[in-house]
């Protein structure tokens, strides 16, 4: 069994009175795809500004691989290989799809290096709109643009937002085709409200609610976890 | 592939305002309108200024209201070492740049904590204190300042020929506009102004964003503490007023006018600003009203500033 | 201890004027998110009509209120002329526009009263001394103070128990929220406009006979006020206040206390140059120091 590369320990968030993330542990497994659901206000969007490095936590301790990472700014994580996408994309309108892209590849060492750049593009099925002003993007397409970035900074850890918000049922197989594409050869934690594409993706599953994990495991596990089904507001979970 | 950041290099239009800004003097004194060369080398000066601090604005998404603090920290430094017997401008403009990037370092490392409204404040308030402080000190002559016996000396060349300072202010402008164009097509350019678009999402994807945005701010301090190097060096006086807020202000209306963003939005707005002054002046003892309903125009009809109405070619690159 | 209770009433009376000027600004600022330079202008204005009609009728009351009058209508006549056109743009060109006001205003004014400062007398009524308790302090001074703090409580009152003062702090948090729930954003920014005008001109006339009035006094306040607001978090009114005053005391205290400490700290040669320097530069330590570690100031009304 070897070594997790992202062991989180203890984690807490603190904002004034409310105890947003209270004592969160878990462990991802390399190539694993852990999905985190729960409800919403449940910590999840949290969990992940604390695992990126936007903010800082008020306990606990994140290691990567053999590095303690808890209180280390945003862009040094990226460098080592951890990077997140974002639930409302955050992209950079004024610029086209490529030049969007190409920040990606520069950020990660990769100056100038265009071709990367394209191949990444092609990868998310925008090679069409590479000269497009990233402002002129559809919803679908922005979301595609969200997964393109985090995908070209070259990060072998993933924390995606909820890559599916928002999307119609075609835009959203098409996300759900790229993230199966990416199983096993990166590492993925998954927040997602689109419980379908949770059960099919995810190797392991971990249900936050008020801020702690009430229940994690293989999916079937969850899926029958009477405390899920019961706080989870989820008629969602699949028979 | 289309690439919206490249600031392209067109021969012939560039050749041809530089060739008209080299006739300049000889044009002046054929017209036995002597005055204007200075004039024109002040106006060069300011371009330079307005340029750094375009360069923050405009590309950067810094807005700083307290870029007049580098100015006369350049100013002031070599009006206190001419005195002190170092007369040569070979190091009197350097030893200007460097006090400019030092007292830019100081500043920019704390302000840059902040963003947004807070920035521009925080900026004003150290420029407010630099300001306070140079007016306080009879070293630095109280609020009648510092006078210069002589122009530098640039060795073969005597600067205290109008026409000699003019060309030495002029090869510094554009050897300054070649260097900030190499900049901005760079990758550190290119980061800058990723970093003005989403600065968090530039964090996000591996940039070390603050540090980028102190070295931009060292640089344009760097510029303008040179640009106050040169301005004492032209007038052969500078006094505590070159640090006030409304310095500051005065620069970031002509980055505004001429258009941020655009490489020559600051070459633009301080000439079309100090020209229209110097014009309207001339008829009237009120125009200041004058300038105001001119920037009251620009900003109603021409909200992006004057470099709109410049082309803008969006480069298609091959060579990638 | 004398000379530390005059200067503290000084520096309130100090603050609580400000906080006339940085009431109007921080509302305009919170709730039409915009930057405004003239505000400064509008202050002028308000003198330079207090200052006319006095000198006309002798009468200081009624030179304070044609004061508000006048300068609440220039107020209504450049919002709606003028600055709702730079709502939507952007606050460099707010800025570039608002200047531009700036320098039109201060000629308009030197067209017709010229660049020498001129009189705005105090009623000879309050030029004497009042006794209180145990020292003598300006009976017009008092009487400022005593102005600021009724203005202050009417708008307190204004602001958080009627119905307009609702739609005013609804509008300071959340625009698109106000007009969503029906209210008319226009009027209420035209009448926010005019409100923090008439503050000015108040501001203006009673500051009057205490300060110059003289072109360019606008710029000389709208620093401090700007200071204020960032201190305090733009768009709310008690952070207004509570800057203002924080403002007023420090920069008083500080420009009447801080060249005779350090003249009993420091060897005198420092001393006479460095008091005067840090006091004039208390107020921007000040101000750096609390967006250091508050960056969006004390009481930011934005959520």
């Amino acid at each position: 069994m070897t070594a997790p590369v992202l062991r989180v320990s203890g984690l807490q968030k603190r904002f004034g009175g409310v105890l947003a993330v209270d004592n969160i542990s878990l462990d991802l497994a390399e190539g694993e795809l852990h999905a985190v659901i729960g409800p919403n206000g449940a910590g999840k969007t949290t969990l992940i500004h604390l695992l990126s490095g936007a903010l800082e936590p008020s306990a606990g301790r994140i290691v990567l691989d053999d590095r303690d990472i808890t209180r280390l700014p945003m862009h040094q994580r990226v460098r080592l290989g951890l990077a997140r996408s974002y639930q409302i994309s955050s992209v950079f309108p004024n610029f086209t799809v490529l030049e969007n892209v190409a920040f990606a590849v520069q950020g990660s060492g990769g100056v100038g290096d265009w071709d990367r750049a394209r191949a990444e593009l092609e990868s998310v099925g925008l090679a069409n709109s590479a000269d497009r002003l990233a402002s002129t993007l559809a919803h679908g397409q922005r979301r595609q643009l969200e997964l393109g970035l985090v995908l070209a900074t070259g990060a072998r850890i993933l924390l995606l937002d909820e890559p599916m918000a928002g999307m119609g049922p075609e835009e959203a197989a098409r996300i759900l085709g790229l993230i199966e594409a990416l199983k096993s050869r990166r590492t993925i934690l998954l927040v997602e409200h689109d419980m379908e594409a949770v059960f099919r993706l995810a190797d392991r599953i971990s249900t936050l609610v008020n801020g702690r994990v009430i229940a994690s495991g293989a999916p079937d596990e969850i899926r029958r976890h009477p405390e899920v089904r019961r706080a989870y507001l989820g008629e969602e979970a699949p028979q | 592939m289309r690439d919206t950041l490249y600031i392209p290099l067109r021969p012939w239009p560039t050749f041809g305002v530089v060739a008209a800004l080299v006739l300049l003097p000889p044009a002046m004194l054929l017209l036995d309108l002597p005055f204007y060369v200075v004039f024109a080398t002040r106006v060069l000066i300011y371009t330079l200024i307005a340029t750094s601090l375009n360069l923050l604005i405009g590309y950067g998404g810094m807005v700083s209201f307290g870029h007049a603090a580098f100015v006369g920290t350049g100013a002031y430094t070599v009006a206190m070492l001419m005195p002190a017997g170092i007369v040569s401008a070979w190091l009197l403009w350097p030893a200007s740049l460097l006090a400019g990037a030092l007292f830019a370092l100081l500043i920019g490392a704390v302000s840059l904590r902040t963003r947004g409204v807070y920035f521009i404040m925080i900026t004003l308030a150290f420029a407010q204190m630099a300001y306070y402080l140079v007016l306080s000190l009879h070293a630095l002559g109280s609020d009648d300042g510092l006078t210069l016996g002589a122009r530098p000396s640039l060795g073969f060349l005597d600067l205290n020929g109008d026409a000699t300072f003019y060309y030495a202010a002029l090869a510094i402008l554009l050897g300054a506009l070649a260097l900030v164009r190499a900049l901005l097509n760079a990758p550190l350019g290119r980061a800058l102004q990723g970093i003005r678009d989403n600065e968090t999402r530039m964090e996000a994807i591996g940039f070390a964003t603050y540090r980028l945005k102190l070295v931009v701010f060292v640089i344009a301090g760097a510029v303008a503490g040179l640009g106050g190097g040169l301005l004492v060096s032209l007038d052969r006086l500078v006094g505590p007023n070159l640090l006030h807020w409304t310095e500051s202000g005065l620069l970031m209306i002509m980055v505004i006018l001429g258009g941020t963003g655009r490489l020559l939005g600051g070459v633009l707005g301080a000439a079309v600003l100090l020209i229209a002054q110097e014009v309207i002046a001339e008829r009237t003892i009120h125009w200041p009203l004058g300038i105001g309903v001119v920037l009251l125009v620009v900003v109603l009809f021409a909200p992006k500033g004057l470099s709109a109405w410049l082309p803008n070619v969006s480069r298609e690159r091959s060579n990638t | 201890m004398i000379l530390v209770a005059e200067q503290l009433l000084n520096g309130l009376q100090l603050g609580l004027m400000l906080f006339l000027l940085a009431a109007g600004l921080t509302l305009v600022f919170g709730i039409m998110n915009m930057i405004n330079l003239a505000h400064g202008s509008l202050y002028m204005i308000g003198a330079y009509i207090a200052a006319a009609l006095i000198e006309a009728s002798g009468s200081f009351l009624l030179g304070i209120a044609s004061a508000i009058v006048g300068t609440a209508l220039v107020g209504v006549a450049l919002e709606m002329t003028l600055l709702r056109r730079l709502y939507r743009l952007s606050h460099l060109s707010q800025v570039l526009a608002t200047f531009a006001v700036i320098l039109i205003a201060n000629e308009i004014v030197r067209m017709i009263w010229g660049s020498q400062p001129i009189l705005l007398n105090m009623p000879p009524a309050l030029s004497g001394p009042i006794e209180l308790g145990g020292f003598r302090y300006p009976a017009y001074r008092l009487v400022v103070i005593g102005a600021g703090l009724a203005v202050a409580l009417f708008l307190y009152l204004l602001v958080t128990r009627t119905r307009a003062g609702m739609w005013v702090r609804a509008g300071a948090s959340d625009r698109e929220m106000a007009e969503v729930m029906g209210v008319d954003t226009r009027a209420l920014f035209t009448v926010v406009f005019a409100i923090g005008a008439a503050l000015c001109a108040v501001a203006g006339a009673l500051l009057g006979p205490l300060l110059a009035v003289q072109v360019g006094m606008g710029e000389n306040i709208l620093i401090l006020a700007f200071v204020v607001i960032s201190i305090g978090g733009i768009g709310s009114i008690r952070g207004a206040l509570v800057g203002s005053l924080l403002v007023g005391v420090v920069d008083t205290a500080g420009r009447a206390f801080l060249p005779f400490l350090f003249r009993k700290m420091l060897p005198s040669v420092i001393a006479s140059e460095a008091g005067p320097a840090v006091a004039s530069m208390l107020i921007y330590m000040l101000m750096a120091a609390v967006l250091y570690f508050r960056p969006s100031g004390l009481f930011p009304a934005r959520s």
